[in-house]
């Protein structure tokens, strides 16, 4: 370890957003899943209720949970649809509240959803004026390139996570996952459920042309959101591979220790 | 009793104490009226880049629900209200009262004689469906330019003929969308006076909130200048009795 050296890598408002917005996402995903559950089927178009077609159902019949995707049914009992002796879409273990309450569980989306807001202006004024974005965020121009990029994936799939100078920096997937939530994952979020509202469709009705009426909106808010939680998964388990003492360490303190270079062998 | 305890059992008994100790917390009174300050901050916001007058999308008859299904009350089983079901509502009475100068009673055909307005609008439920229907009737603002409207009026509340869990039904809206020109007194939908389903005789349609504040069966109309002194005192029977909020426009 005598090699490996300790930087500086995570500045305060980057660290202070993160947390603020790990906390927002949670609660945002579980609140989300509860009034999901008010009425757990997804339609495309203006209009869409029980008579109508869902292209995503989840259902149950008695015990026995169910969901159904463009028609095809998938039997899910104790995941989704009939789980924990609870006969709601998502279980009580990932909702917020976990006993079936919409208002409540509106109350505190709606709430969260001006932090997520004020958090993702607050960080994007920042990533511009401290020129984050430029510095960290961007690919750089050889990143761009297809041999470059090719590279990144086959040691991604290999698991071979950047060591030594080449650890100072986040890697091309990596920019691109960061990028992917906050240029595209949560504007979407956030203008998709803008569009679930009356009020906001009569005050902004280009919302409606955008996301190709309300009912689309609300199948996007989820698609996203599904996606959103994926990001979660894949972003916890690069930490525990990357190390997860070092990485906490660097989101909370902003200190990251350099991984050693491979010795010259262990590189061929 | 047997005495054994599956680890199942174990988990999902230890999970939904878990659970519950959570929830008691997540729905506690005080935190609620603290996370509450999101929806009044969605409301400002959204009356601040809205025009008040701003009217909410407008459908073609193509773009109609096949069916618009009915939900809430849909039978009330009331006794004034069974009986004036049973007559056609031939003596039912719309009253228009509280801080007015003229307080009208009016009959269902004067109602639909009344200059109307017709609109194919989008029905959206808190539960997350949405359905489109076409909706006639009378502007609300002038039936209350005709009463004579008290500037004291801070709010319009709307007494119905159903109970919901026991608790009359009652809604409530302020003056910016008591005006608004798509907000109307509906007595007819799809071109045919409405249904029991849908609330006949008549029912209140206020284009920019959800589907909670369509008040159906409306009896009575009163002007109020605070909520306070109604029932529970937050504006409907479900902000009263659920933890609604009182501004349904999101």
């Amino acid at each position: 370890m005598s090699d490996s050296k300790l930087i500086y890598r995570t500045r305060l408002p980057v660290r202070l957003w993160h947390w603020t917005n790990a906390v927002t996402i949670f609660v945002m995903l579980m609140t989300g899943m509860m009034i999901f559950n008010a009425h757990p089927r997804l339609y495309w178009g203006a209009f869409g209720a029980n008579l109508d077609h869902a292209w995503l159902e989840i259902g149950n019949h008695g015990t026995q949970g169910f969901v159904t995707l463009f028609g095809v049914q998938i039997p899910t009992t104790g995941v989704l649809g009939y789980a924990m002796g609870s006969d709601v879409a998502f279980p009580p273990l990932v909702t917020l509240p976990g006993q079936y309450n919409v208002p409540v569980a509106r109350i505190w989306h709606f709430f969260f959803a001006w932090v997520l807001v004020i958090g993702w202006l607050g960080f994007a004024l920042y990533a511009i004026i401290s020129r984050h974005l430029w510095n960290d965020l961007l690919l750089k121009r050889e990143e761009t390139s297809p041999s470059h990029l090719w590279q990144d994936i086959k040691d991604h799939a290999r698991l071979r996570l950047p060591r030594g100078e080449a650890a100072r920096h986040y890697n091309p997937l990596q920019k691109l996952a960061y990028l992917g939530v906050l240029g595209l994952g949560l504007p979407l979020m956030v203008l998709t459920g803008l569009t679930m509202s009356p009020a906001m469709d009569a005050a902004w009705p280009w919302l409606l042309v955008l996301f190709d009426g309300r009912q689309s909106a609300r199948s996007i808010h989820f698609i996203v959101a599904a996606g959103l939680a994926f990001f979660i998964v894949v972003h916890l388990a690069m930490v525990l591979l990357a190390g997860p003492v070092n990485e906490l360490r660097s989101m909370i303190t902003g200190w990251y220790r350099l991984p050693p270079e491979r010795p010259a062998t262990e590189d061929k | 009793m047997t005495g054994i305890v599956t680890r199942r059992s174990l988990l999902v008994g230890g999970g939904s104490l878990l659970l519950a100790g959570c929830d008691k917390w997540t729905t506690s009174p005080q935190t609620l009226n603290l996370l509450s300050l999101g929806e009044k901050a969605s409301r400002s916001a959204q009356r601040l880049v809205g025009d008040r007058n701003a009217l909410a999308p407008e459908f073609t008859r193509a773009e109609m629900s096949p069916v618009f299904r009915v939900n809430g009350s849909t039978n009330p089983r009331d006794a004034g209200y069974v009986a004036h079901a049973a007559s056609q509502f031939a003596d039912w009475r719309l009253m228009i009262d509280g801080l007015v100068s003229t307080p009208m009673s009016l009959t269902l055909p004067q109602l639909r004689a009344a200059p109307s307005r017709t609109q194919i609008t989008r029905h959206d439920c808190v539960e997350g469906w949405s359905a489109i229907g076409q909706w006639t009737g009378v502007p609300l603002g002038l039936l209350l330019r005709r009463a004579g409207l008290s500037t004291n009026a801070r709010y319009i509340v709307f007494h119905c003929a159903d109970t919901l869990l026991g608790k009359p039904y009652y809604e409530s809206i302020d003056l910016v969308d008591a005006f608004h020109p798509q907000t109307i007194l509906a007595h007819s939908m799809n071109g045919a006076p409405l249904t029991i389903g849908h609330g006949a005789p008549l029912r209140l349609r206020v284009e920019r909130q959800l589907g909670y504040k369509q008040a159906k069966y409306v009896m009575r109309i009163e002007a109020v200048a605070s909520l306070a002194p109604l029932h529970g005192g937050k504006g409907g029977v479900w902000e009263d009795n659920h933890n609604y909020q009182w501004y349904a426009g999101i």
